[in-house]
């Protein structure tokens, strides 16, 4: 009964940071914010639902080898953000600042 | 875990992938695409793992730790291909 509450509480969690990425990729302004939007809310996501499927399959094969996709997980997702924000800024992508009206 | 509520979840994530491609199309430059691609490979690793967890097969797993290495090797191929040329989106 309380795996149940644990499980739709992690969904629910990842369900907000979900749609709090998407908006801030499809609305924010720059490449930088973009990429920082779509980092942090996605890995916080991804990792809900992961926790949410370890804790539904209880000991089992399938927590382990979520496990091991979650280790990875880990690694590779900051080492993506940090390649894409590298790679912009080598292209020269200006940041975005915002326009003074008065001056 | 009534399977109403995993299925709820997979057509979530369906709808939060065609949001994402919305700015992979429209995206003015490459890593604003690439930023909205890596969002996208992530959602479909997380389809995949709910996937498995409802089905109780295991064998989506390797499909979706397959596809998660392949995904971040191929965002350094595409980096690495795209940085030889000269400044300039």
């Amino acid at each position: 009964m309380i795996s149940h509450i644990l499980v739709q509480l992690f969904l629910v969690l990842g369900i907000i940071f979900a749609v709090i990425g998407n908006i801030g990729v499809l609305f924010l302004p720059d490449v930088y914010t973009r990429l920082q939007a779509s980092s942090t809310c996605t890995t916080t996501s991804v990792f809900s639902f992961f926790i949410a499927g370890m804790i539904d399959a209880g000991l089992s094969p399938l927590t382990g080898k979520i496990l091991v996709i979650t280790l990875f997980f880990v690694f590779s997702s900051p080492v993506a953000g940090h390649i894409i924000g590298r790679f912009a800024w080598q292209k020269g992508a200006v940041p975005w600042r915002r326009v003074r009206k008065s001056e | 875990m009534s399977p109403v509520t995993w299925d709820a979840v997979t057509w979530f994530l369906v709808g939060s992938i065609a949001v994402g491609l919305i700015r992979v199309f429209i995206g003015p430059t490459t890593p604003d695409r690439l930023v909205a691609l890596n969002l996208v490979a992530a959602q479909v690793l997380a389809i995949l793992v709910i996937v498995a967890v409802k089905e109780d097969l295991s064998i989506y797993l390797d499909v979706a730790l397959v596809y998660d290495i392949f995904g971040f090797v191929g965002l350094l191929a595409v980096t690495r291909f795209f940085s030889r040329g000269k400044e300039g989106l």
